[in-house]
């Protein structure tokens, strides 16, 4: 793993931790972009951590560029030397795979897909190995996932699943992206899950919908009255799976404002998890159950 | 005072100068793609020159005033005509209670800012009444304005009827337009046959062209530097592990047609960048209609920093001609 920095115009530096995602170069990202949140340079106006990587959006009328990339290359020991360890939330996310609307709208783009044939699930999992999607399916829920970026549109979730590489699910995107995704959409791309926080574009496969909203520009979804965003980076989640009829009764209990997401509090700690990886998520998820 | 919409235009939204802080969650600064037209349209009206307008895109609206207000409309050459009669781009002219507003057909440029004393006065979302269609945000009801929209327009003094700004402060495309960029970000993933193909070629602006970002056509495909694709970046060359955009970055998807990002950029994804228009040139490209012919030159970051000063240098000039 190699630091990289650069430009991005004459307003951005970008700090790359690895060309390649695993969870070592996000927690490094993580505590590198708190380091320089931290360190409360004069100049520096947006800082937005990604993946593998982070940017720092700066006033080049107030700090030099070449002055604040020093700063922040500083910084990076305190990165390294930062405990792996992370107070954060684990979060359960009721999905309906195979649900009717991702698959009416995967059927209007078929052509744009690299198994016209199929569905989005019958290719990823052919593609990674399963006999059958409701394998697949099993094996996107049944471990959790860190949400590893924000961004893209309002509020969508990247997400990268808590287990070893080898067991890693990836998929390419569409071949050519869609015009069209239903809101609140449980996407794929790469080795990234993701929830379609607005209706619009993309590129995802797309797997299932979820029936709580992650974004409200009004505020008047319950639990998202404080802010209008609902993830962020460092959040644990773990999908759900649910049918037809519970679907339903989560989106009346949305409407009446009754629903609240299931959360726990809970301790991640880097060096425990790479240590054991089953005994750390058995306990994430029993947090959660008891939450 | 409100501002009645008679005929919204193609494509006409509320702007002011963004709402920066939020880009970690996705939300864009947003805000006028040229900054520079509306601060002016601002300054001639006597209001802040973060005071909120409308950016019409290539047609102008129509529109009726409820009350006495002074108007200027800066940046694209949209013919302006107040009740029928023509009016001065670039220089502030008074309104009187149910005069009618409307334009002609564009001539050059394809965005023009429509400045009103007191300045546009809807409801601020996260600290900005610029319109974010994609997240809802900002403008009427989070949308660009429609037919029977009254917008509100706040108090202020006015500026002075006949105030105009000089002409060689009137800033345009050229023929081609010369947009100035600084290689980094995933410059190194292509060839250097082909960063130099990049700059040797000319490109023209592609129909795709919006708020979000402008697409150009015309010059070679790019070259990759061949490697074995890294984990979870997907397994096209121009494939990257999802990260952060710069405004003013360029992604070039597939190696083909190079994007810019502009005002309402997404905020990250999975395309590599070659670098980033510089500052100083993001106002032009609001101002680019498709077919445009452009360049794109190579500048470091002291030509970078030196083409922003310029622009700061402007922009006061104007302060001083109109104060």
């Amino acid at each position: 793993m190699k630091t990289r920095y650069t430009y991005g115009g004459d307003e951005h530096i970008y700090i790359e931790m690895d060309d390649e995602m695993s969870l070592d170069a996000f927690f490094k990202s993580l505590s590198m972009s708190n380091a320089v949140r931290d360190a409360n340079i004069d100049g520096i106006t947006e800082i937005c951590p990604a993946n593998a990587s982070f940017q720092v959006r700066f006033d080049p009328d107030v700090i030099a560029p070449d002055a604040l990339m020093a700063r922040i290359q500083e910084l990076e020991h305190k990165a390294e030397d930062a405990e792996k360890r992370l107070s954060t939330r684990i979060i359960e996310i009721p999905v309906y795979y195979q649900d009717p609307w991702t698959h009416e709208t995967l059927m209007r783009f078929r052509e744009r897909h690299q198994d016209p044939s199929g569905t989005d699930l019958d290719y990823a999992a052919q593609i990674n190995g399963f006999d059958s999607a409701e394998a697949f399916i099993e094996a996107h829920h049944s471990q959790p996932w860190f949400v590893s970026m924000v961004g893209f549109v309002a509020g969508l979730p990247f997400l990268y699943q808590l287990v070893e590489r080898e067991k890693q699910l990836e998929v390419p995107k569409y071949l050519r992206p869609r015009t069209d995704t239903p809101k609140l959409t449980v996407g794929y791309g790469g080795c990234f899950s993701c929830i379609y926080s607005v209706r619009g574009a993309g590129g995802y496969q797309m797997f299932g919908i979820t029936p709580m909203p992650i974004y409200d520009p009004e505020q008047e979804v319950s639990y998202l009255k404080d802010f209008m965003v609902f993830f962020k980076p460092g959040d644990i989640v773990k999908w759900k799976p649910i049918d037809r009829a519970e679907y339903d009764r989560v989106v009346a209990e949305v409407e009446a404002g009754t629903y609240a997401p299931r959360i726990a509090e809970v301790e991640f700690d880097l060096e425990a998890f790479n240590a054991d990886m089953t005994g750390t998520n058995a306990k994430l998820l029993e947090a959660l159950n008891d939450a | 005072m409100t501002l009645k919409i008679i005929n919204p235009g193609l494509s006409t939204s509320i702007q002011d100068l963004g709402r920066p802080g939020y880009f970690h969650l996705g939300i864009p600064i947003g805000g006028a793609m040229d900054r520079f037209a509306l601060r002016a349209a601002n300054m001639l009206v006597g209001t802040p020159e973060d005071a909120a307008g409308l950016e019409a895109v290539f047609m102008g609206p129509e529109l009726e005033f409820t009350a006495p207000v002074t108007v200027a409309i800066t940046g694209a050459d949209l013919p302006i005509l107040l009740d029928g009669e023509e009016q001065p781009g670039w220089t502030a002219f008074d309104v009187k209670a149910g005069q009618t507003l409307s334009f002609g057909f564009l001539k050059a440029g394809a965005r023009a800012y429509i400045a009103v004393s007191g300045g546009i006065d809807t409801p601020p979302a996260l600290g900005s009444r610029s319109t974010y269609p994609i997240g809802a945000l900002g403008g009427v009801e989070g949308r660009p304005i429609a037919a029977g929209d009254e917008i509100p327009v706040g108090q202020g003094a006015g500026g002075k009827a006949g105030a105009s700004v000089p002409w060689n402060l009137r800033r345009g495309p050229g023929k081609p337009t010369h947009l100035r960029v600084l290689p980094g970000l995933y410059w190194h993933r292509i060839t250097d046959a082909s960063g130099q193909n990049f700059f040797d070629d000319d490109w023209s602006v592609a129909p795709e062209a919006d708020r979000m970002g402008y697409r150009f056509k015309g010059g070679r495909p790019l070259e990759f530097v061949e490697r074995e694709q890294p984990f979870g970046a997907g397994s096209d060359p121009s494939n990257i592990v999802d990260g952060c955009y710069s405004y003013g970055s360029i992604q070039v998807p597939g190696g083909t047609e190079p994007i810019v990002l502009h005002r309402d950029a997404v905020s990250g994804g999975g395309y590599f960048t070659l670098g980033a228009i510089v500052s100083a040139d993001m106002d032009l490209i609001g101002q680019l209609q498709p077919h445009m012919p452009v360049k794109f030159e190579k500048v470091d970051m002291a030509g970078a920093l030196a083409a922003r000063k310029d622009r700061q240098t402007m922009l006061q000039a104007v302060r001083d001609a109109l104060s």
